[in-house]
């Protein structure tokens, strides 16, 4: 599949560019003329996505975190975030509800709320190399409007 | 500031605003901490009324107040819940522990 537009965006794994990077995701999300509900639901799989980078991926340095946004047809969003930190060894375990190791700071909710907002999560991650969730979102088709 | 707190007696009330995320979440943290340890409430009102955005950053916060409420055999009310914060609150199962009004 071709997508029909397309925008990649590199930053570091500072947190102050979690407000960011899910006010970029949702600005580019606009084109397809999105409910609100659909605006903080991209926000919030953004959110959770780049947080993890943040937090898990470089846990004692600053790293450099990838997000590309891509439109597809049939009004369909595609949010990719990838990092080039330290790797999940078990993703099927990670993905688990109340899965975390990060301590009473998190709660392992993070993969639940994108699966439970997105339609599609897809994760690869190589131990030492990095990691890569894309996430997939159809976007309705509004009737009427301007 | 993000947290706005006003202690009578054995009640603390509690405003959280903006977005709460991780950029966050560490300054609501240690101030909610702060105003249990001097109140020590039995009873403990969150109000979410003000917040423009929450994560799963915000849970941990919950969860956390949540356990020092009832570790004294308080009481924690959560009001005003926004509409994407609830559905955050929600995926995450915590109606189940947690009263929201
Ligand atoms: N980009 C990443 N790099 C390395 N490890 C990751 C990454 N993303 C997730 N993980 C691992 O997967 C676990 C589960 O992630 P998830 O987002 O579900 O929960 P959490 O981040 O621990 O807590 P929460 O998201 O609720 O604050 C993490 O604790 C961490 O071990
Ligand atoms: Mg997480």
């Amino acid at each position: 599949m071709k997508a029909i537009n397309e925008a990649v965006l590199t930053f570091l794994s500072r947190s102050a560019n979690e407000g960011f990077a899910r006010t970029t995701a949702a600005c580019f999300a606009a084109q397809l003329d999105p409910t609100l509900e659909e605006v903080n639901d991209i926000k919030t799989a953004v959110s959770e996505a780049v947080t993890n980078c943040i937090v898990h991926a470089y846990p004692d340095r600053l790293g450099t975190i990838t997000m590309r946004l891509r439109l597809f047809e049939d009004n369909i969003l595609e949010l990719q975030i990838r990092d080039k930190g330290v790797g999940i060894p078990d993703v099927e375990q990670a993905r688990r509800p109340m899965y975390t190791t990060g301590g009473e700071e998190r709660s392992g909710m993070g993969f639940t709320i994108m699966e439970s907002f997105m339609d599609v999560v897809r994760v690869r991650s190589s131990p030492g190399k990095g990691t890569a969730v894309t996430m997939r979102r159809k976007i309705s088709r509004r009737m009427g409007g301007g | 500031m993000a947290v706005m707190c006003r202690a009578e007696g054995r009640t603390l009330y509690a405003a959280l605003e903006g977005e709460v995320d991780h950029h966050r979440a560490r300054g609501i943290l240690a101030e909610l901490d702060r105003q249990m340890d001097a109140a020590r409430p039995l009873q403990v009102t969150l109000d979410l009324g003000g917040v423009t955005f929450m994560d799963s950053s915000g849970i941990a916060i919950l969860l956390r107040l949540h356990r020092r409420t009832v570790q004294w055999a308080g009481m924690l009310r959560v009001i005003h819940v926004p509409e994407q914060a609830g559905k955050v609150l929600r995926a995450a199962g915590l109606e189940r522990l947690i009263t929201f009004e």
